[in-house]
């Protein structure tokens, strides 16, 4: 294999598995940065009572290691499936 | 000796003991150098994901969350929260590329991505650098802990540690700790979780202190009339005892004490009108005190008065404000009321503030939403960049059980992090006189001694968790280790030294390197009794956040990196970092006087929001201009990093 195969086959695979993480990264991102400003420009939604928590604290302190579970598990299944079907596509 | 104290020195005994007996027993199988190094690169998932998570609770995750969260509410949660959240970046970008990349340590990726021996030496530095920073409060978090469990000098918690874990990784290397972290996660899980669920059907749910905090978002938690341990100026900001601006209280000097300073708190802005005169009174006293008193002596059993008063803003907005102590030295004092009124917590932040967003800690210097965000950068960032947890990922055996590697490490540490607030929370609720003393993170090894009053069971609970604080300074500080030996053993000796070193000197080397790190280390620990823990992992996570972080991202990612865009990178993140971070440290300690703006200090404190963009940029555009920099067989070790092991173009940088 040259270095232009080499090159194709390598932009492919990162085109591919970057679209997944900056996907993933992207949910995340808009998390991080929108809990924040629900808390700065929605403070009565963010204070709702939930069973004694408020919701911005549930969310936080509670919730959110769930959420990163979910995602990561997301990740881990999508890349495994896509690392799968370029091999496929290789040994064809 | 007393059943209560003995217990929990039992505990640690225990933990220590057990550490020790499992070293030796995982080191029979560590006999190769990649066992020293990479553990053979035959840990499974859920080992590995054990001995990472094991390294990765830190004293600073141990106890110090929960003293954050006690001490400023919502606003620390971030810290658990950024803490894991670093890993999902960690899965998303690096796990895998490093992972296929193969090396030894993570210098080695430096070099062997660019084939340049220079940036090798730039890389290693770090390395030492990061693991420096991160374990002096490992060892001040062993000595300080041992001393408030049993009363030992600050030393011997540090002797402990270092030398049990310096003797587990000179022996076994990397493979023989991997086990012992594995072990330890789970001790650390246990001891967060069980001895907090009996101290919650003691004092009340989770939500019980945030309902109490909701009901009345003025009120302080009151402290009854004990002797509170105040710390002296070598632990500033941590000597200071902010008096209520709500109620009254009274100040009972049980000890001679010298005080830094008397000033009004919160600090005035221009334009503030105020009438302090009355603020302080010493009862049946000549003392000469006022609000504004500065080195002064105050003789035992001096009793003072403090009265809030109003403060009239420019706006004509009218407020409170109290008095603030900084003390010289230790000293012993008791906060009252008057009339056998209950006393308001000193320091303590107002239920309103602490329940709610934005309260004392993000805006304390009024960019609260800047300062939020430059938080959750440098943590989940840091995380993302730190050597030592980095280099675990060349223990799996390939790619793939890399990334399901990371995904069990964010179940277990989250599963682990979700009970440190509620230790916070309990602690406001029912130990507030934590708040007094500056104390808030002993609140995980405090609190169940309340279940039972002083009693066996309380004494049983404390040791759990003692010794979950102990097995969490010996993982971390394994890990460190290991790190740093192999960053000396293998890139300082092997490559930049001695190049023609075989498998087995290197080997050697880093069991001389281990015990001499391990000394170093000790002693370094001895001599930061007066720092502070979530300091100096601050330093080590802005380092890494600005220097690593951007290296691994875009070296995994982008082609045309070079050599030269990648280490001015690093060097410029790095380095401002690290100038900015001391420069705020100086400043509180008030070794330098500079006036800061409120802006430029919320950046300098937190650097990762502009050090990360900053080292990110300087790698692109240098990058491009040495362009013909790029390696020739960039194309080979791209797809090296990238491709999946079945289709034959995997090789190991170090097989």
């Amino acid at each position: 294999m040259d270095d232009a195969q080499k090159r194709e086959l390598t932009n492919r695979l990162i085109k591919r598995q970057l679209n997944l993480s900056f996907r993933i990264a992207a949910i995340f991102v808009l998390i991080l940065i929108g809990l924040p400003l629900v808390n700065l420009y929605l403070p009565d939604l963010a204070a709702t009572n939930i069973g004694g928590f408020s919701a911005t604290w549930l969310v936080l302190g509670v919730l959110f290691y769930p959420l990163t579970w979910v995602l990561s598990s997301w990740f881990v299944k999508g890349s495994e499936k896509l690392e799968a079907d370029i091999v496929a596509e290789e040994s064809k | 000796m007393k059943a209560t104290e003995l217990i929990p020195l039992l505990w640690v005994i225990l933990v220590t003991g057990a550490t020790i007996l499992l070293g030796v027993w995982a080191t029979k199988k560590s006999s190769s150098a990649s066992d020293f190094f990479v553990a053979g690169r035959s840990v499974n998932v859920f080992w590995n994901a054990s001995a990472i998570s094991g390294e990765y609770l830190s004293a600073a995750s141990f106890m110090g969350v929960a003293g954050l969260v006690m001490k400023n509410g919502y606003d620390a949660l971030w810290y658990p929260v950024g803490y894991a959240a670093g890993y999902l970046f960690l899965l998303l970008f690096i796990a895998g590329p490093l992972r296929r990349f193969g090396a030894y340590t993570i210098p080695d990726f430096a070099e062997g991505r660019f084939h340049s021996p220079a940036f090798r030496k730039v890389a290693v530095s770090f390395v030492l650098f990061i693991g420096f920073f991160y374990t002096l409060p490992q060892m001040k978090g062993a000595g300080v802990t041992m001393a408030g469990i049993m009363g030992w000098p600050y030393f011997v918690g540090i002797l402990v540690v270092g030398s049990v874990i310096t003797f587990n990784v000179a022996i076994g290397g990397m493979k023989g700790i991997t086990l012992v972290q594995a072990a330890q996660y789970w001790m650390k899980v246990f001891a967060i979780s069980i001895p907090l669920f009996v101290v919650m059907s003691v004092v009340g749910f989770y939500n019980k202190p945030l309902e109490v905090a909701r009901g009345d978002a003025t009120g302080i938690p009151s402290i009854p009339g004990d002797v509170i341990k105040m710390k002296g100026k070598a632990a500033a900001p941590n000597n200071a005892l902010a008096l209520s601006s709500a109620r009254v209280s009274l100040v009972k000097f049980e000890t001679d004490t010298r005080l830094v300073a008397v000033s009004v708190n919160p600090k005035p802005k221009t334009g503030d009108v105020f009438d302090a005169s009355d603020a302080l009174n010493a009862i049946g006293s000549t003392l000469e005190i006022s609000s504004s008193s500065k080195d002064l002596a105050v003789p035992k059993d001096t009793l003072v008065q403090v009265t809030p008063f109003d403060v009239t803003a420019a706006d004509g907005k009218v407020g409170k404000a109290s008095l603030k102590f900084e003390f010289a030295e230790k000293a012993e004092i008791r906060v009252t009321a008057p009339g056998n009124q209950p006393a308001a917590a000193p320091n303590a932040p107002a239920n309103g503030k602490w329940l709610n967003p934005f309260g004392p800690l993000t805006s304390k210097n009024g960019y609260p939403l800047l300062y939020t965000y430059s938080l959750i950068i440098a943590l989940v960032c840091g995380t993302a960049g730190l050597p030592h947890i980095l280099v675990r990922f060349y223990t799996n055996p390939d790619g793939k059980s890399a990334k399901r590697t990371t995904l069990w490490v964010m179940v277990m540490l989250g599963a682990f992090y979700v009970f440190t607030p509620i230790w916070g929370s309990l602690g406001r609720l029912s130990m507030p006189i934590l708040y007094a003393s500056n104390s808030t993170d002993s609140a995980v090894i405090k609190l169940p001694m309340m279940v039972d009053g002083g009693g066996i069971w309380g004494a049983m609970l404390s040791g759990i968790t003692s010794a979950g604080a102990f097995a969490a300074f010996m993982s971390t500080f394994s890990g460190l280790l290991v790190s740093m030996s192999g960053a000396f053993a293998h890139d300082i000796y092997g490559k930049i030294l001695k190049p023609s070193a075989a498998p087995e000197d290197k080997m050697r080397m880093f069991k001389y390197a281990a015990v001499g790190i391990g000394a170093v280390s000790m002693m370094l620990g001895l001599l930061v009794e007066s720092f502070d823990i979530a300091m100096m992992v601050g330093w080590a996570f802005a380092i890494g956040a600005a220097s690593y972080f951007p290296l691994l991202l875009l070296g995994a990612w982008w082609r045309g990196l070079t050599a030269k865009g990648a280490a001015t990178g690093m060097l410029v993140g790095g380095l401002t970092s690290l100038a900015a971070i001391i420069t705020t440290m100086l400043v509180d300690k008030k070794v330098l006087t500079v006036e800061l703006s409120p802006l430029v200090r919320s950046l300098m404190e937190q650097p990762a929001i502009w050090a990360v963009p900053l080292s990110l940029l300087l790698m692109i555009f240098v990058s491009k201009a040495t362009a013909k920099e790029v390696p020739a067989d960039a194309d080979t070790i791209m797809l090296r990093l990238h491709a999946p092991e079945e289709l034959g173009h995997s090789k190991d940088y170090i097989s």
